[in-house]
């Protein structure tokens, strides 16, 4: 552990590739929680792993973090071994998990400086970091107070402040939103998004397609421990074909006409739900003057037509068959515990 | 540093949190303050008239067996906060930082000691208070004091183990309630162990709390104690060094919960 300085922490022995994991596995009794998967993110790069609980998200996590030895398959963050090098790679990495994992009984600064310590900051350093790192998550004014009064976007604001003491070149975020409301998840991505345009290398693991296709550069789709698909998040969308077109009927009814109307238009049947037909377009241009145009010839009225780009809600849909916020397996509720925290 | 220099100034930091957060639970507080002296003063008071113990006052009979008995419960604050750093996923941010692998039991169980420390303290004094009354010399109670410490580390290691095991803090706490309780009444520290049934003086005179109690009591007012002090040690040196080697291998495979 000696020859780490700070200052080291800085730079990673591989530039290219910052995590490069290969046919990772990993099994819980009779329990699959990793059925290898491999993963390759560049420097200064954003990996989303998406997918639902009990995917093996986090088991990649903690695999990756050195908390969790694999049973099979090797893995490298930073140029160093997760196994062999477990102890050096410590130094170089930050994580932030599912959990505010901040100890709730001491302040905000006192959380902070533990951490800087424990990161082998001498005293001063350590408190230096603090303030900085406090000042910079907005969270001066409540430095002094105890962490069990903060609120919960508080909390994670703090707990990635932790993971970042040490100025880390790889960041592994754990569901960093999960549980936050709308407004301190912007502020969060926001946070992360700076870290990443100074030269950060981010894990992030989300059950929240949005996350992963506003941060990630590139996104790994998993689902029973595998990697089931992979790409930028254009390149997801592309796969489960072009834009949507939405209608929304009026209240005069007509839904089967307008089915039967639409239909020629894409080539799978169009999905009815509540009043709104959707239906994957076979061509975009002159789409909506088109369906304006057919649904008129049915005498069925209209309250909005709208095209948009398909979402990673489709994507995994159409990857998995479900949609992924009904994906949740009996074996996760134990980790699903404790995300309200109060 | 070396490893030994980084185990222990991390050892102290992960102390320093554990003690921060005494003052700021009440509950802590009267665990540490309130409830040695009431216990000292119901045992005097109810149990004193009641229990015999021939040639002493039951006094001080009693204040070595209470003080063993406190310092012995004193490790609860160890399971009990291991068990919430597992809940709350510290123990997942302790575990990937480049800290030592024993740090955060050796901190967790150097702060029982100065808990314990202050429990003793003020045993003691409400004790004198009273009518306890030391009879032999300062480096016997010194000794005795040692004693006392060393046994309630040893326990805050069995802790360390439970609160690792247990599945939440509340059962961290009933597990250690369940496990040490009948070994403090099963042993000589309020009753003579010779009042008791013939097959229950067996297992009370073997009880490592018996040996320490008899141990402290010999130091304190001068009853006879034979090699216990010594037994007592051992007893606490191999309890220590059992659970602690537990704990830690227990702590490196740990993961939140």
């Amino acid at each position: 552990m000696a020859g780490h300085t700070y200052g080291d922490n800085l730079s990673t022995v591989n530039p290219e590739l910052a995590i490069e994991a290969t046919e990772l596995r990993k099994t819980y009794g009779d329990v699959v929680a990793l059925a290898g998967i491999d993963l390759a993110v560049p420097a200064g790069t954003v990996l989303g792993l998406l997918g639902p609980n009990g995917a093996g998200k986090t088991t990649a996590v903690r695999i990756l973090t050195t908390l969790l030895p694999p049973d099979g398959g090797r893995a490298r963050v930073a140029g160093l071994d997760v196994v062999a090098d477990a102890g050096a790679l410590r130094s170089r990495i930050g994580l932030a998990g599912q959990y505010a994992a901040v100890d709730e009984n001491l302040t905000g600064f006192e959380n902070l400086e533990m951490v800087g310590r424990l990161y082998r900051l001498g005293r001063g350093p350590a408190r230096l970091r603090a303030e900085e790192l406090l000042d910079r998550f907005d969270l001066t004014e409540a430095a002094k107070r105890l962490v069990r009064t903060y609120s919960g976007g508080m909390r994670r604001r703090l707990d990635l402040a932790a993971a970042l003491v040490a100025d880390p070149p790889v960041l592994f975020l754990d569901e960093p939103t999960t549980g936050l409301d709308p407004r301190s998840r912007r502020d969060l991505w926001e946070t992360i998004e700076a870290r990443v345009a100074e030269g950060t290398t981010v894990l992030l693991t989300t059950q929240y397609l949005e996350e992963a296709d506003r941060l990630a550069d590139e996104i790994a789709v998993i689902d029973h421990g595998r990697v089931i698909a992979r790409g930028s998040a254009d390149e997801l969308k592309d796969r489960v074909g072009g834009e949507r077109l939405e209608v929304v009927l009026d209240d005069g009814g007509g839904m089967d006409q307008a089915i039967a109307a639409l239909a020629p238009m894409g080539d799978e049947t169009p999905v009815a739900q509540d009043r709104t037909v959707r239906l994957a377009l076979r061509r975009r241009s002159g789409a909506i003057a088109e369906a304006v145009r057919r649904l008129d010839e049915v005498g069925v009225g209209i309250d909005d037509v709208a095209l948009r780009r398909p979402t990673l809600d489709d994507v995994f849909l159409a990857l998995t068959g479900r949609a992924a916020d009904d994906a949740t397996s009996p074996d996760d509720t134990r980790q699903a515990e404790g995300i309200g925290a109060p | 540093m070396s490893g030994v220099a980084v185990a222990m100034a991390d050892t102290v930091v992960l102390a320093k949190r554990s003690l921060l957060r005494i003052p700021r639970a009440p509950d802590l507080v009267l665990a540490f303050t309130v409830q040695p002296i009431m216990f000292v003063l119901l045992f005097v008071y109810v149990f004193g008239g009641a229990i015999q113990t021939p040639g002493y006052d039951y006094v001080d009979f009693l204040m070595p067996g209470i003080i063993v008995q406190t310092v012995g419960f004193g490790g609860f604050v160890t399971a009990m906060g291991l068990a919430e750093d597992l809940k709350r996923g510290l123990i997942d941010r302790f575990r990937s930082l480049p800290m030592s692998r024993s740090a955060l039991l050796t901190g967790r169980t150097l702060a029982d000691v100065v808990t314990n420390t202050f429990s003793v303290l003020v045993m003691v004094v409400v004790g004198l208070l009273v009518g306890f009354r030391f009879t032999t010399g300062v480096a016997e109670v010194a000794a005795g004091l040692g004693l006392v410490l060393a046994f309630g580390y040893a326990f805050s290691w069995v802790f360390a183990f439970v609160g690792l095991t247990s599945s939440s803090p509340e059962s961290a706490q009933s597990l250690g309630f369940i496990a040490i309780f009948p070994l403090t009444f099963v042993s000589s520290a309020f009753v003579p162990v010779d009042s008791m049934p013939s097959w229950l003086q067996g297992v009370a005179e073997v009880n490592p709390i018996t040996i320490t109690v008899d141990a402290v009591r010999g130091l304190f007012i001068g009853t006879p104690y034979g090699t216990d002090a010594w037994l007592s040690l051992l007893w606490s040196l191999g309890l220590a060094l059992v659970f602690a080697r537990l704990s830690v291998a227990r702590y490196r495979r740990s993961v939140t919960r």
